[in-house]
Formats: C-alpha cells, structure tokens, sequence
C-alpha cells in the first residue's frame, strides 16, 4: 500500500483538528519500554518482509530473504563493515597463479543439526547451486569454475510460432575444476585465471549446505538450519506473509558474533507502518523509510538516525540501437545528456540528500574506486557545453525530434520524480523535448530491455553482489553479460576486463578496471547518475544500528538496552 | 423453503464461473512476466526463467491456463503461488484473520449503529438526535484512510492505548482499532438507517394500537418498532459483510494486518493469477452465502414474507 504525501499530510491535519476538538486529549508517548542496560539475551525486532523463494542461500538474490540468510550461514569469508573481506570458516586462501586455487576449511565447525561442516559439504553445496536442475537463480556465480559449463547445460527449443524455450540439461553432476581431497580441503580450478575470483567467496551464494538440503531442498528451505550466528527459533518460526524468529546460534564463534538474543524479522507489506511502530518503539530497526518520511526522519528520530553510503549505483543506459545515438553525431549527444544532469541539484532536492552524485561507474565504498578518471569530466552540469555539444552533433547529422526522448522507467518506486527533474534539464538546456515513459510494473520495463525495443533510455540500476569493482563492470557492460540488456558492447573494454581478471593482484586487477571505466566514459553507453545510501532509524529499546557495505543492516551488531 | 435455499445455491455456478472467468482474464492481461519480475534487476539465466513458467503454466494459452485453474479447483488442489507456497494453506490463512477483522467491525457498527440509531430516531429533533447527525456525517465524509492514520497515530502512537499495527499477532484485542476504523463508516450508515425506519414506524398504526393496548415502552420499543425497523439495516448489514471481507485493503495496509486484503494487495503486485482467482473465488462465495443469509432473515423478522409459492 503506498499512500501519497498528500494523504499523510490529510492524516494530520486531521489529528490536529481533532486535537483540537479535545477527542486527542494528552500526549507524550508511553512506550513501556524498559530502560535497562545492555543485554545480550534480548530479541530485536527488524523491518522485513515475506522472502520471495524458499530460504538457500543460492536462490535467494533479493533483499527480504537476504537479511535471513545472511543471519543463518556463515561462508569462507564474510565482509567487515566496511566491504574488506575476511575470512570466516577459511583457515587460507592461496593461488599461484589466479587460476589454482586451495582452500584450508577450519575444522571442528558444525552445523546447527550437528552435521559437522567440511570441504564435501561446501563441494556439494556448490555443484548443486550450479546444476541447471537445481533451479537456482544464482547459480551463474560460479561461472568461473571449470566443468561449470557442462553442469549448468541447458537445450534451448524453437517452436513452430518462433517461440524459444530453455530447458535444463546438465551434462555433468560435478563441475570438473572442483574437488575436497580430505576434510579441511577445497581445491578449486578456474577455466580462466581470475584475481579477485576469492572476493566473492562472503557471497551468499557460496554458503554451505547440510546434506539434509540437497536430499529435499524444497522443504529445508522452509525450515533452514545452518552454521550462521543465528539459527531458526524453532521449526515453523517462518509464519509466512507474518514474521520469522531467528535466535542465537549459542555454538557460532566467528566474525560475527551476535550481541543480542536473537532477531525476529517482522513483515510489512508497506514501510509506513513500520515507520509508524518504529515510533512507538514497537519495531526496533528499519532499513526502508516511506518515501514522506526522508525529509522528517532526521528530526522524527533524532540521534536515532544513520545514512551510509552503500554499493548501489544508478544509470541513465542509452540504447545503442537507437539511430539519434549512434555514430560521432550520437557519441556528443550522449555527453550533452549527461552534461545537461544536474546530479548535485536533483540529488539534494528530489532526494534529500540520501544520494550522491556519482563519480564513476562504481561507488566510492568499492576498492580500488577513483573519482578523478579520464572522461569523468561529463559528469558535472555544465549548460553551455552542453548545448555547444549537441550544436555540433546537429551538424553532423540531424536530431531526428519527431518523438519527445521518453525515459522508460516503473513509477511505482518513487523514480517518477527524479525522470522528470532529469527530463526538464534535457528540455531546458538542450532544447528537446523529453518525457517519462511510465509503466505500471518493473517487469514491463524489463521486457522492452530484454527484446531491445525501448523507444528511447531507459533507468537502470545496479547492487553489488559482492564488494569488487569487477562485479560493477563485467556484469553490466561485457559483451553479452547477464544484465547487460542494451548489448553495449566494445572489445577493448573486455579486453582490459579479462586483463584484470588475470592479474596477479587486486591492486593491478583494479588499474586495468579504472582503464576499463575510462572507455566506458569514452562510449557512455549509460550515464552514471548517482550512488545510493540507505537510511535506517532505530527505536529507543536498542543501543545504536549501522548498515554495511551493501545496505543491509549489520543485525548481529545490535545491542539491546 | 429446502427448494429455495437449493435454487439459489444453484445460482452460485454461473456467478462463479463468471467472476473467476473475468478475474483471471483481467490478470492474464496484465503486461509483464511476472516470473522475471519475480527476480528484479539481477536476473537468472533464461532456462530457470522458462522452466518456471512452464511449472506455472504460464506458456499456456489463455483457456488452458483458465482450464487447469478450474480442473485444479474443482480437485480441491489449489497449486502453489510463485513463491512456492501452497495457496490453500495461504488461504486458510489470511481468511481467519481478516472473518476475525470483519465480524469484529460487524458487531461494532451493528450494536452502536442500531442502538445510537433507535435513541436518535425515538427522540426525533432532540440535541441528541442532532449531534449523532451530525457526527455520522463527518464520519461518511472522511475517507477511511485518513481515519485509520488518526486513530494509529492518536490511539497507537501518542496515548499508547493499542499497539499502532497488529502484524503477526492477530487476536481480537488487536484488531480491535483497525475494527473500529473499518466499521466507523458503515457504522454511520447503520446509525442513520435505523434512525429513519424507528421515527417512520414510530407513526405506524401498530405501534399506536400496541401503546393503545397498554404494552410496556420497552415491549412496544423492542418487540415492534425495533424488529420491523430492522428489515432494511439488516439487508445493509449482510450485504456490507462481503465488502468488509474485501474491501479491508485499505485498513489492513494501514494496520499492517496480515490478511485477505495485503495479500490480494501483494498479490496483485506480483500478478500471481492463481492467488487472486482463489482469493476472488472464496469472497464470491462469501457474498453469496451473506446475501442468502439476509434473506432468510427476512422471513424470520417479517412472516407476511414468504419464499415457496
């Protein structure tokens, strides 16, 4: 449910006219809270909702389930506050040469069934997260393994009206490059060398399961045990579309140690509510604010308020099969769009200040990011070299203007304001005309990127999945990559993505990946726009919450009073 | 009278096939797949994509998909949403929770509405009489969703006297506020019903002969003004317990209730046809059986009605 401004402003109003009718005798809130000090067995409550797929960790790819799974599993690596990983159940990873690798796995770990955690259970996991029968929609993250190409083997069909359908087909159980020689090792060969490939490893996605998973993942996910600081309160504690109860996995010892008595996850189907039991202390933490609520959370919850950057970054992507856009004419166009941007204003204004004006095509949170590359000069608002640009692209070839520029994009999360800000500057500075190009559903945008039909640009965003500059870059703009839907494509930029692939160091690997942005800022196959932060406030029964790298809220970090 | 319960459950089927018909088609005709949706920006590789909708059935064309809904139903096997949950246990879920909701807002609005209507319409003209008026009609005119952000915010946030959303723990004490916002409405309908039939029957023959024959107030209040008053306010009352049922989107939003509402809201979201068709389907039924219900209480409150010929 999503109410307008207007409406919470009707709201109140109204309790101010009821007030003053004397219906809304007394005040001061009366929480009922106990102030007492710190303790370590007191459960939070956090701001979440119904996970979308039964809870692995390798087909769980969106935040609600996130949060949980994050909570239950704990991987060879994990990621500090800050993005740095470092290592969890590893006892050392090591390579040569970027493409062998071996990993020692800390013995004597365990399962919360009591299943002891070894090198079979994380080679399992993984050879079942990567089979195409599996189903599992991060399955591509170990791409890079080799063997990984017969185990994900699909068969794709054509029918007679021109329809493709892709079924899975594996031609393998176990990917070939993958191996547990004994107990406490994993060895690991890449089809291609790969120097940040140990990055990833904090990834959900390479969490391991206990064998009761693999026999029937269906009904494990929904009752998950795992090796995590927290485990599920009790069979059944997901009450689906109502809330999940984890507890403190009292056998965990490592990086993250939870400092309260566990979390229950409370579902809200709308963060107004929660927004509205935060302030009654009646819900402890919220990473998602209601968009009226970015301008008063400040003052609403005073020192009860955070806002981090985080690994998120947003885009404006420009087709390159649309003819306005193609050639020397269509290279200065793109950058008199991104020069008529003014990130700062629209930021500060439309957003609050809960965005920042990128720099790049990463956020500065990733390592190894720079804010001064080549080329990044477009990113400031600058009218007049704006228009001065796109005069001298109409005299190479003229703008065909016959349709307003339409910017595709879902209204439904609260992009509406910002296209139109975005729109305005193109009108205004250029002198062309430009729209929003509204759908009711992200799906529907998604559809038109897919079968490369958008009339016009269209929004795009990304979220790291694991902190590294590579995973900003080679997903989005490779040629042919998973996300890459407007097919950008330029072998130099591959060329110099698998160069850093196959260095020997991330700082090296990180010098060929800035190479790599300076091309994409040569090209601008999408205009940087800005980077995200979270906002998160918190109630009066806990000590302080701070989100990571990604966004998500550190749970295990909270302290109750 | 078994004769005319039968027809009329009879023509249950045609309603039913129609509004499911109708329903589903509206939701098959909603843009998007919502299989990919169901992934967001990151999505799988396409054969998990197209495996899943053939589990679905979502390659099928229209009258097929409708088909197996209704094969499916009519085995009493439901099928799994695209979440991977089974949709009766979803039903069997959010109904309780939201009949709870409903029949907690129905005794509100039935019991204050009749009672404030039978004073109000007794004492015609009287400074009672006028301020109910007046108060039920500032209570018609403002929408629910703004009386649902007061009461949370006057009666959950700053006086404490309820928690502000009910979430998970759905008992009657919880539901309470977002019961009083739902019925409020209705509530003032019922009030200025019941008020207009108790002041015309107050002039009736029946009551001045039943005064004449020296029958106590209360026994001519009761017994006579009250029970023929009543033919209408009960026809509103079962007619409004459907739409309490489907209609608590709003209420249930605000309150964060975790019933039949959030759900079809949700539902509809993620364009899961099968969530909504069944959703749909049973609150049909629930208007249906309601409306049956009212008019055997016709019978029961006025004898000159009668149903068999």
């Amino acid at each position: 449910m999503r109410f307008t401004r207007t409406s919470k402003a009707l709201g109140i109003v109204a309790v101010a006219a009821l007030a003053l009718t004397g219906c809304g005798a007394g005040g001061g809130s009366n929480n009922g809270a106990s102030q007492s000090g710190g303790d370590p067995n007191k459960i939070i409550t956090a701001y979440n909702n119904e996970p979308q797929h039964p809870l692995l960790p390798a087909n769980t790819n969106e935040a609600y389930g996130s949060h949980v799974v994050e909570l239950l599993f704990e991987g060879l690596r994990t990621y500090d506050p800050s993005g740095k990983p470092v290592n969890a159940l590893a006892d050392s990873i090591e390579s040569s040469d970027a493409q062998n690798w071996t990993i020692k796995v800390k013995q004597g770990t365990k399962f919360t069934n009591g299943e002891p955690v070894t090198a079979k259970s994380f080679v399992d996991s993984w050879n079942y997260a990567a089979n195409s029968k599996s189903l599992q929609a991060n399955g591509f993250f170990f791409e890079s393994i080799a063997g990984y190409d017969d185990v994900s083997a699909v068969t794709t069909e054509k029918s007679a009206d021109g329809k493709t359908t892709t079924t899975p087909a594996p031609k393998a159980d176990t990917m070939s490059g993958l191996a547990a020689p004994d107990d406490s090792t994993i060895t690991v060969k890449l089809s291609q060398p790969e120097a940040d490939w140990s990055l990833r490893l904090g990834y959900s996605a390479y969490f391991p399961l206990p064998s009761a998973a693999l026999a029937d993942p269906k009904t494990y996910g929904e009752n998950p045990v795992g090796n995590g600081p927290y485990k599920f309160a009790k069979t059944g504690a997901w009450v689906h579309d109502q809330s999940i109860s984890l507890v403190k996995n009292a056998d965990y010892s490592g990086p993250r140690e939870a400092k309260n008595g566990g979390v229950t996850f409370k579902f809200y189907t709308d963060p107004g509510p929660a927004y509205t039991d935060l302030q009654s202390d009646n819900l402890d933490v919220t990473d998602v604010l209601p968009s009226n609520a970015l301008k008063t959370y400040v003052t609403d919850f005073p020192d009860r308020n955070a806002a981090k950057p985080v690994a998120t970054d947003a885009t404006l992507n420009i087709p390159p099969y649309n003819p306005n856009f193609q050639g020397e004419a269509g290279k200065l166009r793109r950058q008199a769009l991104s020069y008529a941007i003014n990130r700062e204003e629209i930021t500060k204004v439309v957003f609050n200040g809960t965005r920042k004006p990128a720099q790049a095509f990463a956020p500065p949170v990733i390592e190894g990011f720079k804010g001064d590359l080549a080329g990044s000069e477009v990113l400031k608002f600058d009218p007049a070299k704006a228009k001065d640009l796109w005069a001298q692209a109409e005299k190479i070839k003229p703008y065909d203007g016959s349709k307003p520029l339409q910017i595709a994009s879902n209204t439904d999360g609260g992009h509406k304001e910002w296209i139109d800000a975005v729109a305005n500057g193109f009108k205004n500075n250029l002198g062309i005309q430009a729209e929003i190009q509204p759908f009711a559903k992200f799906a529907e945008v998604l559809n038109l990127r897919k079968s490369q039909s958008l009339p016009g640009l269209t929004r795009a965003g990304w979220q790291a999945d694991y902190p590294s500059l590579y995973n900003f870059l080679g997903p989005v703009w490779a040629t042919g990559a998973s996300s890459n839907y407007e097919q950008y494509s330029n072998p130099e930029f591959d060329k110099l993505l698998k160069e850093g692939l196959a260095a020997k160091s991330t700082g090296d690997a990180n010098d060929k990946f800035n190479k790599a942005q300076e091309i994409l800022f040569k090209d601008l196959p999408g205009l940087p726009l800005w980077d995200y932060t979270v906002p998160i406030v918190w109630s009066n029964n806990v000590v302080k919450a701070e989100t990571g790298w990604n966004g998500a809220i550190l749970y295990y970090n909270i302290t109750a009073k | 009278m078994v004769r005319y319960i039968l027809r009329r459950l009879l023509q249950v089927i045609p309603v039913f096939l129609g509004t499911t018909l109708l329903v589903y088609y509206m939701v098959f005709a909603l843009p998007g797949d919502p299989i990919s949706a169901l992934f967001g920006d990151r999505q799988p590789p396409q054969s998990v994509i197209d495996t899943l909708r053939s589990q679905y059935h979502l390659d099928q064309p229209f009258w097929v998909q409708y088909g197996i809904f209704l094969q499916n139903l009519f085995t009493f096997n439901l099928g799994n949403d695209f979440t991977g949950q089974p949709i009766a246990a979803t039903l069997a879920r959010v109904f309780p929770v939201t009949a709870m909701l409903a029949v907690e807002a129905l005794i509100i609005q039935a019991v204050f509405g009749v009672a404030f209507g039978v004073f109000a319409g007794l004492r015609r003209g009287s400074w009672f009489d006028s301020t109910v008026l007046v108060a039920s009609l500032v209570v018609i005119a403002v929408p629910t969703f703004v009386l649902g952000f007061v009461f949370q915010l006057v009666f959950g946030v700053q006086l404490g006297w309820a928690k502000p959303t009910v979430g998970a723990n759905a008992d009657w004490g919880n539901l309470l506020l977002p019961a009083v916002v739902l019925g409020l409405v209705s509530f003032a309908y019922v009030l200025r019903l019941t008020r207009a039939s108790v002041s015309e029957s107050m002039n009736a023959d029946y009551v001045r002969t039943a005064t004449a024959k020296g029958l106590s107030r209360p026994r001519v209040v009761l017994a006579h003004i009250l029970r023929n008053s009543l033919i209408p306010v009960v026809t509103y009352l079962g007619a409004n317990l459907g739409g309490l049922m489907g209609g608590a989107i709003v209420t249930e939003g605000i309150f964060n209730v975790p019933g039949v509402g959030n759900k079809l809201y949700q539902a509809v979201l993620r364009s899961e046809g099968p969530t909504i068709v069944s959703i749909v389907s049973v609150l049909v039924l629930v208007f249906v059986v309601a409306n049956l219900i009212v008019d055997l209480l016709y019978a029961w409150l006025d004898p000159r009605i009668r149903y068999d010929q």
